[in-house]
């Protein structure tokens, strides 16, 4: 069969298994709009308000349901539109196709009307990007691009197609949807080495991070703390692996990681680090990071091991497989003391842990957590709100909780959370706050137009709290540029959008609101007022050590 | 802090290049010499990069490598075990005073002489890239006019290719 390659664009997506796809359409990508059109009984498109928008969506479904995201901008601005979305998805590893179009391949290199090197651009950012020199190699190019995006660690791959392949024609005929590459576990030696490190060990503790998600290993993850008899921590980005209420789980690391989830990995003989990349983050001062400790460490990516942090026992390799086959070579421990020593340490984050009454930021999210499905997915911008949620969001299944780890998005969340709601056919959940629901609110009309069910809980303080945060602590409470003087109402905001919004400035009116808005059809805006000088805490100052963890703001600070 | 070559074989594509060194600048990779040309098979270059920095950077850089879907195999070169050259074009003062010195050292280092003018000579020297520095570093009691190096160019010893060679 004969096609354009506007037409072996989509038929190419509907072959590969997108059957959504986002974006915003443009002189030099109307042809593949066209083939939109044509084909819209088997594709459907989600035009969002911005490329922006519509690069996060793309994430937000692919984070939600393993499959690449897809995104479809024009040339020149609709491409660098796309690029702080393409960014985020790169720092998480997200899998996403992007494809942009660009000017006729004979007007390339002339700064036409909305030329861009986008290539040049997303080089940094992308898995690998392409520009497509001729139509006979455009559906091969798409299907690469779908292996690439999904295979080993995924990440973004974008195409570039020059209008004139998007016009020329060729045979096409459709194939079947691509397989990523088979994972290898590491090396048997490797293993055995590790084995015979973590059977010494007395006090182990696993810490794992979004690779555990890719790898879909958390069954083994689970089966190596029982015989370990082991603790389990996790990056921001392994959140939602297993289940938070899992007894043996103590919760996120890092900088604002759960008090027993970080002192434990300090106080740890021996870390097994799963699919993680021990970003400064995490770790704080690497010098003085888990120094009793030797490292076992395991990822896809060869050149994540010894980046940062050098390890006993690195090795490159599927998760879930080389788990498998380190499992058997592990002794069944039992380990009293070290599990008294946790115990201790979540007794004391019990003591210290927020327990104000009223409408504080953990309480407000304990409160969402009454509204979850199980299947619910939990959004965030990046700031704040975005620790709080993560430190108390209640999570039961994989894949739902959706947030900018790596490049702290702002902005992110919107877009993020209605992809997510496509992606798994129910309500999502955002919670953002007044600075990055700001940045990309403009969706709220995205979401009004195709009724995406989102409840927005937008925890408004009135300024930028993590930088403010920072400048209370560290810069002498010069709070330059952090008050956000605005006067935006918005609950009456979200009504000219044509969606829902309530205001709630107590527990009482916070339930009532999450009750309209989780009964809703379409976005609704729960506006929940925080006081500007909440913390987050704890908090493990930049370049820090366990040993300088803020655990509350005291007189001194004030 | 040691030098180190390797050799990568790429998919000989537009802009492949442009991946490689952009990839070295992003992850601030200190490159001493990077040579490219086309190989025994049509498909493929070969990069030859040589480097400096702990054992740590070197892994980082070859790991690093790896990931680009353009690298299909990558090779450390080690002193010992591969022959390396480097080829040299000096273009200096022809001098009345100190032509003879410049003909001895021409000659005790093997340096051809390709261009010979009343104002300037011009020699090709080829050897190891310390044998080139040591050759310019004697140029320079006489006046430099100026210089061209290709950078290393490197193989294995014995029959191994880098194309047998697992990453």
């Amino acid at each position: 069969m004969k096609l354009s390659g506007a037409d072996i664009i989509v038929r190419t997506l509907i072959e590969q298994g997108a059957t959504t796809v986002f974006g915003y359409p443009g002189g030099q990508i109307i042809n593949v709009y066209d083939s939109l059109y044509k084909y819209r009984d088997e594709i459907t498109h989600i035009l969002t308000a911005h490329e922006q928008g519509a690069a996060h969506a793309a994430d937000g479904y692919a984070r939600a349901t393993g499959r690449p995201g897809v995104v479809i901008a024009t040339s020149g601005p609709g491409a660098t539109n796309l690029v702080t979305g393409i960014a985020t998805a790169y720092l998480d590893s997200v899998p996403m196709v992007a494809i942009t179009g660009n000017v006729p391949t004979t007007q390339l290199g002339t700064d036409s009307f909305q030329e861009i090197d986008i290539t040049g651009i997303t080089l940094p950012i992308t898995k690998h990007n392409y520009v497509v020199g001729s139509v006979e190699e455009l559906a091969d190019t798409i299907r690469e691009a779908f292996r690439l995006a999904s295979s080993g660690r995924p990440g973004p791959v974008l195409i570039d197609v020059p209008k004139d392949i998007q016009v020329a024609q060729c045979e096409f005929t459709e194939q079947e949807p691509v397989i990523p590459e088979p994972g290898q576990a590491a090396k048997e030696i490797r293993i055995r080495d590790a084995a015979e490190c973590i059977n010494m060990s007395q006090r182990p503790f696993i810490y794992f991070g979004g690779g555990m998600i890719t790898s879909d290993a958390e069954e083994e993850l689970l089966k190596l703390a029982e015989i370990l008899d082991a603790p389990i921590g996790c990056s921001l980005m392994g959140l939602s692996a297993i289940p938070t209420d899992h007894p043996r789980f103590l919760g996120m690391q890092g900088m604002h990681g759960h008090y027993a989830s970080s002192m434990a990995m300090h106080k740890a003989d021996c870390i097994i680090a799963l699919g993680v990349r021990f970003n400064d983050r995490v770790t704080g001062n690497r010098a003085k990071f888990a120094t009793h400790a030797q490292i076992v460490h395991i990822d896809v990516d060869g050149a994540e091991l010894d980046k940062t942090v050098s390890a006993a026992h690195s090795m490159r390799g599927d998760l879930k497989l080389t788990l498998g086959r380190l499992l058997p070579l592990l002794n069944q421990k039992k380990l009293p003391e070290w599990r008294k020593t946790v115990e201790g340490l979540k007794a004391e984050e019990r003591r210290t842990s927020d327990s104000r009454p009223g409408l504080t930021p953990r309480s407000a999210i304990l409160e969402l957590n009454k509204f979850l499905g199980e299947n619910t997915a939990v959004a965030t911008d990046v700031g704040q709100h975005q620790m709080w949620t993560a430190q108390n969001i209640r999570l039961k299944t994989k894949r739902r909780f959706i947030s900018s780890g790596g490049l702290g998005t702002m902005g992110f969340g919107m877009g993020a959370a209605m992809g997510a709601a496509i992606g798994t056919n129910e309500r999502s959940v955002l919670v953002t706050g007044d600075g990055g629901f700001g940045m990309c609110l403009n969706e709220l009309a995205t979401a009004v137009t195709y009724r995406i069910p989102v409840v927005i809980l937008l925890m408004n303080n009135g300024v930028l709290g993590m930088v403010r945060q920072w400048q209370t602590l560290f810069f002498r409470r010069h709070y330059s540029n952090t008050v956000l003087d605005r006067k935006t109402d918005f609950v009456a905001l979200s009504k000219a959008f044509g969606a829902n919004g309530a205001r709630a400035s107590s527990l009482e009116e916070l339930d009532k609101a999450l009750e309209l808005a989780f009964n809703c059809d379409g976005p609704f805006v729960v506006e929940c007022m925080i006081d500007k000088d909440e913390f987050v805490l704890p908090m493990l100052p930049p370049g820090g050590s366990m040993d300088d963890i803020i655990t509350k703001v005291g007189e001194s600070d004030e | 802090m040691n030098n180190f070559t390797i050799a990568v074989l790429v998919r000989n594509q537009f802009g492949v290049l442009n991946r490689v060194t952009s990839m070295f600048r992003r992850r601030r990779f200190n490159i001493n010499s990077l040579t490219v040309s086309e190989t025994e098979s049509p498909g493929l270059s070969r990069i030859t990069v040589s480097s400096s920095g702990l054992e740590t950077d070197k892994k980082q850089l070859i790991n690093q490598l790896y990931k680009l879907p353009d690298v299909c195999s990558i090779k450390e070169l080690n002193i010992t075990e591969s022959v390396a050259c480097e080829l040299m074009l000096i273009k200096v003062k022809n001098d009345p005073e100190s032509r003879a010195d410049v003909r001895d050292a021409a000659s005790a280092f093997g340096a051809k002489t390709l261009d010979y003018t009343r104002e300037s000579i011009i020699m090709r020297l080829t050897g190891t890239s310390r044998e080139l520095d040591a050759f310019t570093d004697l140029m320079r009691d006489f006046t430099i006019l100026e210089i061209c190096r290709t950078g290393i160019v490197s193989l294995e010893r014995g029959a191994t290719t880098i194309s047998k060679m697992e990453i």
